[in-house]
């Protein structure tokens, strides 16, 4: 098996070429390890958990952002795999990037939940009450692992680095669709903006790529119908607070349901 | 070198550093405007506690039957009597409003049909009390507490900068000197106070579920500035582990039904618990499975030559592992090329949590064996309080984590607060002689020397071989002995890497040098308890031994190699009885 890795040592990028023992089972990630620990100890890549839930390990695999622990060598189907550091990064050595940037998106959007009266969130004598429909309108936006795969993929970001990106995006999709959030005022300003949502193209790259199913390309058009619906409608308040338990009667559900979307013609870096 | 001040240094970013920095700062809320410096080798969001799947215990609704008496003597049981019993009653109260806290904060726990939270049985439980989150548990929690503590602004975050030492002046905290991984320059922070909150040491062996940075570091810089390591020997292994590497298969595969067999298709397990078969307590199950395995029962895989057994669930048709094992299935698909409806999963016992730890009292303060280290805590799975004992129940991790990062907050809180400590001042020559150490001894060093992988390998062989799930004098004693040749060896090695941005090469050296000492502490630990209890089973003691061994064991650094001291295990509820289920 050849492995083509695009180095970097800071100054200069080169392609080197390594030759490597696979087995069935092996990953991309197997294959790195092996390169660095009996072939050349300088080679740098982050890692952590081995098994897709940490968001180290995220490099282009063959054209294509992919996380190497969760890359099995018999799925690329090709002889030589060739690696490259995430795109539109700075790289700092080898396959490791610069995420800075990245994490000071992800918190530009203030990703924590927000209440009217901050009291709430300090102390809890019971807990909020929530359904489990409520909770399937914001949970597969909160299994993002922060990998930057995503935004890696997106045209738009490469194009403008001031827009906010897919992962931000979608975590402010992730909290304002969250029934205990009162937050959407506060978070308006940052999202409503030509570098925000309105810089979405659609072009689907983010959720092609997404190895968590989040679907961050879905996210940006609930959070564009939610700010319209928000601006222009007056009348019943969407997102109502779920009070706390004592005080509710039944559980309410309020979150609007997403229209079906094909998101499959996403983008391949590859092709 | 760089030096940076702060009021709070917190080591670690799990679970346990996470909550730690959040309480302070919102204990505080700038009225003393106390700053946080967190300090991760990863970044911040990517510590092992992401990969905690089952839940996290808490009674939640006394009036359906749990309480907290229950708990307490579950997790004391649990523990095989080696827990400190003051300790368990302050953490079982504390886990309940831990548990509700971060759900406002944004856990999506799985709910009841009224919104309620639901929550489910695990091993060792008498009421089904452990709260969850999809299989992705510690996930959820860790996304919670990273997002919430955004939201302060009292903090820097230190990402990827790798602790080396602990700087102490006699019995006081002065700071910890770390790596920039970025620019390989070193820093200083000093602070206040400190907490060590780096996780466990899976990665001395071969097959475990820890992640790769899971290398005992926070144990390794506090064994080397002196401080006494508590109950190392007690090492969990948790019985299904997916061959080869020991990624975690959850103890729900067996809730919903699995069965465990060996090469002859049998369900062993009946002859070991009849009553609970597949479902009995770990340390029992795993002991079950290394049964079968030493007496010829197992199955070679191909690949690999590990011995394993099956984790069987095809009886359990498609539709139902689709709904309730997703997880599962789509694990076996992408690491081993099978579907569980139609294979059997090969699994053996797997590397999985460290009970012992740095020696603390019940507030998480750090202890040496002459007193308290003043402005020094550790927290979560790097400290031992000990919540554990020598066996700890699924589901009393992660929530041992928030209990402590909220009671080591509080404390610093009040001790900042009250005390109003000064900065330290550093003792003559800490800073450059670790300076020395790395880049004159490590990174500077020409020789022909061992190499840092080749060691490692050697460690985790005979780690695996040697201080397993059944131990014995002989082999403890061989273990002891290679891991000295091994220590010797280290002192001979040789890095390639030369460089100074993200040398992973010194990183890992320096990470190596943590286990092999750990290495040794838990072999010979192991060696001197001639008894079984718990994690801990000698096939040549097999009974537990409370006139002699009801203590806790310290290991402290010496000139040649740990000393050992013990501790009597506080009493205060429950006298020992026989652990059966
Ligand atoms: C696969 C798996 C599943 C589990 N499931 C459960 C479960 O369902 N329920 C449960 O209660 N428990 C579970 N546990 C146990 C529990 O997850 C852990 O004990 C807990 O998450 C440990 O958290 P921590 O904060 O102590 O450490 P970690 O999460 O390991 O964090 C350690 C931190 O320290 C940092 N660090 C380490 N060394 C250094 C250094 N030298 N310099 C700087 N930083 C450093 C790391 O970067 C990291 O940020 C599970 C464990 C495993 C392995
Ligand atoms: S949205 Fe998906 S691709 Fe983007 S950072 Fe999160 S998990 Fe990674
Ligand atoms: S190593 Fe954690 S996601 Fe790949």
């Amino acid at each position: 098996m050849k492995v083509r890795v695009l180095r970097n040592d800071g100054s200069k990028q080169w392609w080197q070429e390594f030759s490597v023992e696979s087995s069935k089972r092996a990953t991309v990630l197997d294959l790195l390890l092996n390169i660095r620990e009996t072939q050349d100890h300088t080679l740098a890549f982050r890692h952590s958990c081995q098994m897709g839930s940490c968001g180290s390990c995220g490099i282009v695999i063959n054209g294509k952002p992919s996380l190497a622990c969760q890359t099995r060598i018999s799925e690329l189907k090709s002889e030589t795999i060739r690696i490259e550091p995430l795109y539109s990064y700075p790289v700092i050595k080898d396959l490791v990037v610069d995420l800075n940037d990245f994490v000071n998106k992800h918190r530009s959007v203030k990703p924590y939940i927000i209440r009217k009266n901050p009291q709430e969130l300090e102390e809890a004598p019971m807990e909020f009450r929530v359904t489990s429909a409520e909770n399937m309108s914001f949970i597969q936006y909160d299994y993002c692992i922060m990998c930057g795969l995503c935004v890696a993929a997106c045209p738009t970001v490469a194009l403008d680095p001031q827009f906010i990106g897919p992962q931000a995006l979608a975590q402010a999709y992730r909290y304002i669709a969250d029934p205990r959030d009162e937050g959407f005022k506060e978070r308006k300003a940052e999202l409503d903006t030509s570098h925000g949502v309105w810089r979405c193209h659609f072009a689907g790259a983010c959720s092609y790529v997404c190895p968590k199913g989040v679907d961050p390309a879905q996210a940006i058009q609930l959070l564009k119908r939610e700010i319209y619906k928000r601006m222009f409608v007056r009348g019943p308040k969407v997102g109502a607070p779920v009070s706390v338990l004592a005080k509710q009667e039944k559980p309410i559900s309020n979150q609007p349901k997403a229209p079906p979307l094909d998101f499959k013609s996403g983008v391949n870096q590859n092709e | 070198m760089e030096q940076l001040d702060y009021d709070v240094v917190i080591v670690g970013s799990g679970l346990a550093g996470l909550r730690t920095a959040i309480e302070v700062l919102r204990v505080d809320s700038g009225k003393f405007g106390i700053r946080v410096a967190l300090i991760s080798k990863l970044y911040l969001m990517r510590s092992h506690s992401v990969s905690a799947e089952g839940g996290t215990s808490a009674v939640l609704y006394p009036e359906e039957g749990d309480s907290f008496e229950l708990y307490a003597w579950d997790t004391i049981k649990g523990s095989d009597f080696l827990a400190d019993q003051d300790a368990v009653w302050k953490f079982v109260h504390l886990a309940t409003q831990e548990t509700r806290l971060i759900e406002r904060w944004g856990v999506p726990w799985n709910r009841r049909e009224d919104g309620r939270i639901e929550q489910r049985w695990f091993g060792g439980l008498s009421f089904p009390r452990a709260t969850y989150a999809q299989d992705k548990t510690g996930f959820f929690e860790m996304r919670a507490l990273y997002d919430t503590l955004l939201k302060y602004d009292a903090w820097d975050r230190f990402d990827e900068h790798f602790v080396t030492s602990l700087v102490l002046d006699g019995n006081k905290f002065v700071g910890f000197n770390a790596i920039d991984l970025k620019t390989g320059n070193m820093r200083f922070f000093r602070g206040k106070a400190g907490v060590i909150a780096t996780g466990g040491n899976g990665q001395m062996y071969r097959i475990t579920s820890t992640a790769s940075s899971s290398t005992g570091d926070g144990y390794g810089i506090a064994y080397n500035a002196g401080i006494p390591l508590k109950d190392m020997e007690f090492v969990q292994f948790h019985p299904t582990g997916l061959v080869p590497k020991g990624l975690l298969i959850t103890e729900a595969a067996r809730g919903e039904g699995a069965y465990l067999k060996n090469a002859d298709g049998e369900r062993f397990m009946k002859k070991y618990a009849p009553s609970k078969m597949e479902l009995a307590p770990r340390d029992i199950v795993s002991r079950s499975i290394m049964t079968e395995i030493r007496e010829g029962r197992g199955i070679k895989d191909e690949a690999t030559g590990i011995q394993h057994v099956w984790l069987d669930m095809t009886h359990l048709g498609k539709e139902r592992i689709e709904q309730k094992l997703p997880l599962i299935r789509e694990m076996g698909l992408k690491y081993l090329g099978i579907d569980i409806v139609n294979d059997p999963m090969p699994v053996r016992p797997t590397t999985h949590y460290e009970m012992g730890g740095i020696h603390t009292d019940i507030d998480g303060k750090v202890q040496s064996l002459e007193g308290p280290i003043k402005g020094l805590w550790a927290a979560g799975e790097t400290a031992c309080v000990s919540i554990q004992g020598s066996n700890r129940l699924g589901s009393n991790g992660t929530n041992e984590c928030l209990v402590y990062g909220h009671i080591v907050g509080n404390d610093i809180y009040n001790y900042i607060s009250n005390e109003k400590p000064s900065l330290p001042s550093i003792p003559a020559g800490k800073l450059e002689s670790e300076q020395e150490r790395i880049f004159s001894g490590l990174l500077g060093k020409e020789s022909n020397g061992e190499d840092v992988y080749q060691i490692k390998d050697e460690l985790k062989d005979t780690m695996e071989k040697y201080v397993h799930v059944y131990r014995t004098e002989e082999e403890l004693k061989t273990a002891v002995k290679i891991v000295r040749e091994l220590k010797e060896r280290y002192k001979n090695i040789r890095l390639t890497d030369r460089g100074l941005k993200f040398n992973y090469n010194l990183q890992h050296a320096l990470e190596l040098g943590f286990l092999l000492d750990q290495a040794e502490i838990i072999s010979l630990g192991a060696l001197m308890r001639t008894e079984s209890r718990g994690a801990h089973a000698r096939l040549d003691y097999p009974n537990r031994d409370d006139e002699h061994w009801l203590k806790h064991t310290l290991a402290v650094k010496g000139a040649e190699g740990p000393s050992f001291s013990y501790l009597p295990v506080r009493i205060t509820m429950w006298k020992p009885v026989a652990r059966v289920y």
